[in-house]
């Protein structure tokens, strides 16, 4: 794991904190384990599962505590520290991964709840050698100040644009039959469940509105 | 969150039995508002039902031309289905109206019309509520109550409903089927599903102990001009102040249902014939008898301009 130091600009410690090495915002010590969770690895006549999934192309199995929710599964278990936790109630976005493509918030499921489905997390879409389209348009818009949002943000986004793509339409598609169409109220709307306290909104509509033009 | 146990059956009557043999377990659906209120420590079922895995997924037409819709499909399938956008135009906007793209992605047919009230007293566990703790009495009375109910509400619970969806259920007569663990099924109407709070507002629908829901059926397309009309305090995921779920006929005849005033989606059928006459007269009668509180008296006037704006839509 890289640690930036003081010296390191603000891209790379945006770039640790959006992709695998999120040293920036969850410092991580040995034993963190069980102590960080909300929902520990186990507890005392806590029951426990076995899990099978894939995540980002790997299969993996674990033992988990029922209670231990998708995202700590990921974050505590997994060490796949991109997705983040804010508010743990499914009211920030900043926690929101691909299921089956689709993104979901990971602090409102539970990792038992997810036998056999295939996961992406942040660290998923793009490494920092290989940026997805989306990582890397971020990157040119400011699409972040202090970067903790960003990993939900950027998920959320691909799967905004895949949705568009798929026909479904939005609070703000002013014909509900119609093909919605990629504009800033469109993105606006449909990424209103990620929440950016720094305010970076608009470079963020940006990020994605090139990414959307962008010939796939 | 308490320990619990977990399980994933495979058929509707093994769930419903399952909920048989662990008289204190709960369904879990998408998720979303139970886990929600479990990591609150405001329920804490010591098993859980999964029911996920039960094929109640799909959207079927039904003999008689309406479509009967699995408990568990999800908000974004149904609001983006073909056939609902065309015929229930009304259910997709509610759907649409509500919650986030992720949440939506998650959230079920059957969780959304069994989620709880968002009143901020029932979610701080050191405060009274008897809707939490029968009998433990309601802070929201005198208390903080911009958000909550004008009408339908006790002397025991000002609490409302928050789905958007189920608003729009109950203006397209829309039922709700279920199974028992001894394998009855039966179909409740919207319009008797959720309960008035009276003296026990912890009982919230019709639905017996280990009730499973397994389709929500909406019955031949009704035609109209079909607007729902949220207000809230922000553009987007929010729940709603105010919200009218209309369907206006060529002829003027309409449906109205209120969302964000009622302890369940508000329809007055009575009332109805008052549309006509504009929305002034039209929401005076479908809010009589209301009884705000201090905080809250504005709902009264934002529901008939809301309606007014709905009603000028649909003609114009
Ligand atoms: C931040 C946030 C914002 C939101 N905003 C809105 C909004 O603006 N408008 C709105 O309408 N909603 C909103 N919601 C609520 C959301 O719509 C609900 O959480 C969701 O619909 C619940 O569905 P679920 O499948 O996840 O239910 P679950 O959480 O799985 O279950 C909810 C309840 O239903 C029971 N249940 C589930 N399935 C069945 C079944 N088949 N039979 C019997 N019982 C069953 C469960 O036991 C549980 O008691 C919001 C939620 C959040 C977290
Ligand atoms: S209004 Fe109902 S939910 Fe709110 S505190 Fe009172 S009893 Fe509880």
């Amino acid at each position: 794991m890289r640690t930036p130091d003081f010296a390191a600009t603000r891209r790379d410690l945006v770039m640790g904190a959006t992709l695998t090495t999120a040293a920036v915002a969850t410092p991580r010590r040995p034993g963190a384990r069980a102590a960080a969770a909300d929902t520990p690895a186990t507890g005392p006549g806590a029951p426990v599962m076995k899990i099978a999934f894939t995540v980002n192309g790997a299969a993996r199995t674990l033992d988990v505590d029922t209670r231990t929710t998708l995202l700590d599964a990921l974050r505590e278990h997994l060490d796949l520290t991109g997705s983040k936790k804010g508010c743990d109630h499914g009211q920030c976005g900043a926690c929101t991964v691909l299921v089956g493509g689709r993104r979901i918030n990971a602090c409102l499921t539970l990792a038992v709840m997810h036998q056999g489905d295939e996961i992406t997390t942040v660290e998923g879409l793009g490494t920092p050698d290989r940026l997805h389209a989306m990582q890397a348009a971020f990157i040119k818009h400011d699409g972040y100040q202090c970067g903790y949002c960003t990993p939900g943000q950027i998920c959320s986004s691909v799967a905004v644009l895949e949705e568009i793509r798929a026909g479904i339409p939005s609070h703000v598609s002013a014909e509900l039959e119609a093909r919605p169409q990629v504009t800033p109220a469109e993105i606006r709307e449909r990424m209103s469940g990620n929440i950016c306290r720094c305010g970076a909104y608009s470079n963020i509509v940006d990020a994605i509105t090139e990414v959307a033009e962008r010939p796939a | 969150m308490k320990p619990f146990t977990y399980e994933r059956p495979a058929s509707p009557a093994e769930a419903a039995a399952a909920a048989a043999r662990h008289p204190a377990a709960k369904f879990i659906a998408g998720g979303t508002n139970l886990l929600d209120l479990m990591k609150l420590q405001i329920e804490a079922p010591p098993h859980l039902i999964d029911v996920n895995g039960l094929g109640l997924d799909g959207i079927e037409p039904m003999a008689g031309g309406g479509l009967r819709i699995g408990a568990l499909v999800r908000n974004t399938d149904l609001a983006a289905d073909a056939r609902v956008r065309r015929d229930y135009a009304l259910l997709s906007r509610a759907l649409l109206a509500g919650a986030s793209g992720q949440l939506r992605n998650k959230a079920t047919t059957a969780g959304n019309l069994l989620q709880r009230t968002r009143c901020p007293y029932f979610y701080d566990t050191n405060m009274a509520c008897n809707k939490r703790q029968p009998g433990s009495g309601c802070a929201a009375i005198g208390g903080v109550s911009r958000q909550l109910a004008v009408i339908g509400h006790s002397e025991a619970c000002i609490a409302t409903n928050p789905s958007d969806m189920a608003v729009a259920l109950r203006a397209l007569d829309a039922a709700v089927e279920t199974i028992a663990a001894d394998g009855a099924t039966r179909s409740i109407p919207m319009a008797d599903f959720h309960r008035l709070p009276g003296d026990t507002p912890q009982r919230e629908t019709a639905l017996r102990p280990g009730e499973l829901i397994t389709a929500v059926t909406l019955p031949a397309p009704v035609g109209g001009r079909q607007i729902y009309r949220k207000v809230r305090d922000r553009a987007s995921y929010a729940f709603a102040l105010v919200s009218v779920a209309a369907i206006v006929q060529r002829d003027g005849s309409a449906r109205v249902a209120l969302g964000g005033v009622a302890p369940r989606p508000w329809r007055v059928e009575a009332a109805e014939p008052e549309v006509a006459r504009g929305a002034g007269p039209a929401m005076r009668a479908i809010l009589d008898g209301a009884r705000p509180t201090h905080e809250n008296a504005f709902k009264v006037t934002l529901a008939e301009r809301t309606l007014g704006a709905v009603l000028a839509e649909a003609r114009g």
